[in-house]
């Protein structure tokens, strides 16, 4: 990160007391005890206290504090529940965080027109768990799902298992709530299926924080399918089980999850949860949803799919019990990870059709940087997740891991995929976007973001290069 | 490849490269471009400036079913895109429109007019609108610079997703070259659910409780008193959700149409083959779906047709209504088919959006020369 300004540190009990003016006594932290508790996300490997917390309960609060930071010139971090594994809501010393998380409202459910509108501040699950009794859902679904707020799935474009079917957050926004820079409170988007005009929504959705800070969501809600049901088909080769996930997504079968899992990663499981998978080099859990006779049409074209290609084995679920013992495995595949040591998760996505091709090459740089990776990933859009093992207590160790990782994120695009799937780019793959976009495609990015914050007081060390950004930054702090 | 008639100076570069220079050119001299796909829109007359048609940046660059992606240029006809993914069973499931009959062009649709107008069809209700289906794109800004943004993967959050505001900008903020799509299967059975005889209350209630279901009802539209659900599905899906929907409904008569005419029907009714062959003004009307009953009352008393689709989500208003009384029933309209009518064609923003809008356009197109107007409200 840049260096702090010392100007803005220096001048904290004013821009402290100048919050206080307009917030609530509770909803101003500075006491670096407290303050603490915020100098990190997922990515903890990076960690700094911010100069002050601000713990708004409205949008005209949210209002309020971004206008002092605005006057003051104060930069400003976005936050969540903190759950970015990407840095995205790490802190600097110079800057406010201005948390969403107490905004926590359901304001309206609305099941004729298809949505519910919520304070950003609400987890992703409790969203879902306020519809159940509606017979709704919101598809969005990261496994941070407990902890992660709608807020954080907004900036960051969240997915999830089942946005195969579903998509990811982008799909499933319907409008928003956005406090700008300056204070000023818009709404964007609505009910409607827009969007009207250009659709800044859907520029909003993905901007990690970069434009505006979200306070309120509507959300496009389905109705609940009749039942689910996966089936585990376990392969020989990381080759034949990338065929087969191309062949039932050819079939028009359309999963809501095909989830695949390498030798390393079964092993890990295996001696962590008991769940029982075969002893082989890929494992794929395809989950398909609907009605029993439809659930059975689906996984019969799968069983034939798949048994062209040799599976080392094909179990389905009959029941409840048996569904949940193949989601078991993966469900506990990080905590199963986490047992082997220290780890860093990565997002890169590739086309599915380079799937083997890739995890070839993940092989091989595993080899040659000496460090053990696991794979377990969304294959049915090609969102990887290698998981490079190291150990955090080795000088050095840490350091090789993340290059492996740029090496591996590399790959990713040079296959024709992307960075990150879903996890954004925050710090962690800040330095790594002159890969995948030359620079004027950075340029016309940092443009529009002036445009929305012309002093770049939003999260203004993240997503870009940070020597593509200092110019704009440069001439920014001139305003 | 053939390139349409221009009604001025008419321009076709042949490539990408070429389309950069020129606008570079047009860029340092202020001259206004009027950018068209296969030119099937409405009249935009009042543009000023040559015309700039990318017919010639045509053709498919990869196509890979198996993994759901499609990648054209931008000028590729949407007619030989549609015919290449039928062949390998697929779809551009969110149903672009061919407006030609409405809008009175003779031209063929281009994929990039497609995704430059966010068109999309009666199913947009269930797999969502064109942007939701766009992975990638390539474009020339309004300086000539060659840009791309997003990719050809279903799942990428790397950096600002510029293609939400591209798709749909109508090309005021640069002209598409490429565009990454996601394809998907086509269900091989549907039939089609027909009401008759029921007030559009009526209607707004058949699709509220078929669209609570779990039967991804992929149509519901109403016209002349005709309520229509449409239903697809895979093997015994189709059956099952069709009867399932027929005993929800149970207390209303309904027709039951075949395949083929189901895919007749909701070809007239995606390309509003009703309101085609006049030169009525043409709304196109977003509302709340619960509002559509009212708003469609309002809308008929100013004399003139309508009809409903995306479950009330979407009301097509072909009547001589007066611009400043349709826009006070509907905030949320845009002037299709112009039929005479002047002013704006967009629906005005709020002021800060407004702000932030033109501020959007002055990062993209400096000189304001990509068809300058077509969004002014
Ligand atoms: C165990 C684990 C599993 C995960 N699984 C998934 C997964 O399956 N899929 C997936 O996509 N992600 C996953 N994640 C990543 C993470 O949970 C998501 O990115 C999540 O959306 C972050 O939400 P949050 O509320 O914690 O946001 P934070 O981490 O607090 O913030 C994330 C970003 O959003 C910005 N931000 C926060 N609030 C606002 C606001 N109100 N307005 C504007 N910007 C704001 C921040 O500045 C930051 O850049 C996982 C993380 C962990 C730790
Ligand atoms: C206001 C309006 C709303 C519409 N809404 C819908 C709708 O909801 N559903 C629907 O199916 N159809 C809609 N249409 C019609 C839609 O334009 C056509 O169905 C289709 O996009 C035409 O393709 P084309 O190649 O003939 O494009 P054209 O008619 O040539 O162009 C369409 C628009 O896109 C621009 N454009 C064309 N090519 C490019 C390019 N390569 N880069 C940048 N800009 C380009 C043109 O300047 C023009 O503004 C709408 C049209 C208008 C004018």
């Amino acid at each position: 990160m840049p260096q702090p300004d010392a100007g803005i540190i220096e001048r904290a009990p004013q821009i402290v007391a100048a919050l206080r003016e307009v917030l609530p006594d509770d909803a101003v932290i500075w006491d670096p005890e407290e303050t603490r508790a915020y100098e990190c996300d997922a990515l903890t490997a990076y960690r700094c206290p911010p100069l002050a917390v601000v713990l708004p309960r409205t949008t005209a609060e949210v209002a309020a504090a971004m206008r002092v930071c605005h006057r003051l010139r104060v930069p400003v971090v976005p936050r969540g529940a903190g759950t970015s594994l990407a840095g995205g809501a790490l802190p600097t010393a110079d800057c406010v965080i201005i948390a969403t998380l107490r905004l926590r409202d359901v304001l309206e459910i609305d099941t004729e027109n298809r949505f519910i509108r919520v304070q950003t501040g609400v987890t992703n699950l409790s969203v879902s768990g306020e519809l159940e009794p509606h017979g709704f859902f919101y598809a969005p679904d990261p496994s941070s799902q407990l902890a992660c707020t709608i807020a954080g799935n907004i900036a960051m474009n969240s997915g999830g298992a089942h946005c195969l079917k579903y998509g990811v957050t982008t799909n499933n926004l319907m409008g928003a709530t956005v406090v700008l820079t300056d204070g000023e409170v818009v709404g964007l988007g609505g009910p409607e299926m827009g969007p009207m005009g250009l659709d800044m929504m859907g520029l909003l959705c993905g901007s990690e924080g970069q434009l505006g800070i979200v306070t309120e969501a509507t959300l496009r809600i389905l109705p609940r399918p009749e039942g689910a049901r996966p089936v585990l088909i376990g392969f020989d080769g990381a080759e034949v089980a990338g065929e087969c996930v191309a062949r039932i997504i050819r079939s028009g079968v359309l999963p809501v999850a095909i989830e695949y899992m390498d030798d390393v990663c079964l092993r890990a499981v295996e001696a962590f949860a008991r769940a029982g998978y075969p002893d082989c080099a890929a494992v794929l859990i395809v989950e398909v949803e609907g009605s029993v006779p439809e659930i059975e049409d689906q996984i019969a074209r799968i069983r034939e799919i798949a048994s062209a290609l040799n599976p080392v084995e094909f179990r389905e679920s009959r029941n409840a019990d048996e569904a949940m013992a193949i989601w078991k495995g993966r469900k506990s595949a990080f905590g199963a990870m986490g047992r082997l040591g220290d780890y860093i998760c990565l997002d890169g996505t590739v086309p599915v059709s380079k799937l083997p091709y890739a995890l070839k090459m993940i092989g091989e740089l595993s080899r040659r940087h000496g460090l053990e990776v696991a794979n377990v990933f969304h294959a049915g859009d090609g969102n990887m997740h290698p998981l490079i093992l190291f150990n955090a207590n080795k000088p050095g160790d840490l350091a090789r891991a993340e290059a492996f990782g740029a090496d591996i994120l590399r790959l990713c695009v040079d296959v024709g995929g992307c960075l990150t799937g879903e996890h954004g780019v925050g710090v962690e793959k800040r330095d790594l976007m002159g890969k995948q976009y030359d620079p004027a495609d950075l340029d016309i990015q940092m443009a529009v973001k002036d445009v929305f914050d012309p002093c770049w007081l939003l999260n203004p060390a993240k997503v870009f290069p940070l020597d593509a950004s200092q110019p704009w930054r440069e001439e920014a702090a001139r305003r | 490849m053939t390139t349409d008639a221009p009604s001025r100076t008419g321009l076709s570069p042949a490539s990408e490269a070429e389309l950069g220079e020129l606008i570079a050119e047009r860029h340092a001299t202020r001259q206004p471009l009027r950018i068209t796909g296969g030119g099937t829109r409405v009249e935009t007359g009042a543009l000023s400036g040559d015309t700039l048609s990318t017919a010639a940046i045509s053709g498919v660059v990869t196509y890979e079913p198996g993994e759901m992606t499609l990648i054209a240029r931008a000028g590729t006809p949407l007619d030989e895109i549609q015919a290449m993914l039928a062949a390998e069973g697929q779809s551009l499931a969110f149903e672009p429109a061919d407006m030609r009959g409405v809008l009175g062009g003779n031209g063929t649709s281009t994929i990039g007019g497609v995704v430059a107008a966010n068109a999309s069809g009666p199913r947009r209700m269930l797999v969502g609108a064109c942007r939701d289906h766009l992975l990638g794109l390539r474009f020339v800004d309004g300086r000539g610079r060659v840009l791309k943004n997003g990719g050809r993967v279903m799942k990428n959050v790397t950096g600002l997703d510029l293609g939400k505001l591209l798709c749909g900008a109508h090309g005021t903020l640069g002209v598409l070259t490429e565009v990454a799509l996601k394809t998907l299967p086509i269900l091989p059975d549907r039939c089609t659910l027909g009401f008759h005889g029921v007030t559009v209350d009526e209607a707004a209630q058949i699709f509220a409780r078929a669209l609570a279901t779990p039967y991804e009802v992929s149509g519901a539209a109403f016209r002349d008193g005709t309520a229509w659900l449409r239903v697809e599905g895979l093997g015994p899906q189709m059956g099952y959700r069709r009867d399932r929907l027929l005993a929800l409904l149970q207390l209303r008569e309904a027709e039951v149409l075949d395949a083929e005419v189901t895919l007749s029907l909701w070809r007239g009714l995606r390309d509003l083959d009703h309101f085609a062959g006049t030169a009525t003004p043409l709304w196109r009307v977003l509302v709340k779906p619960s509002l559509a009953p009212s708003t469609v009352r309002a809308l008929q008393a100013l004399g003139g047709a309508v009809s409903v689709d995306w479950g009330g989500g979407l009301i097509w208003y072909c009547g001589p209504g007066p611009a400043q009384e349709v826009r006070q029933i509907a905030r949320h309209a845009t002037l299709v088919r112009r039929g005479g009518l002047a002013g704006p064609a967009f629906a005005p923003e709020a002021p800060a959006v407004t702000r932030l809008s033109l501020g959007l356009r002055r990062v993209f197109d400096p000189a304001g020369i990509l068809n300058p107007g077509l969004m002014d409200q």
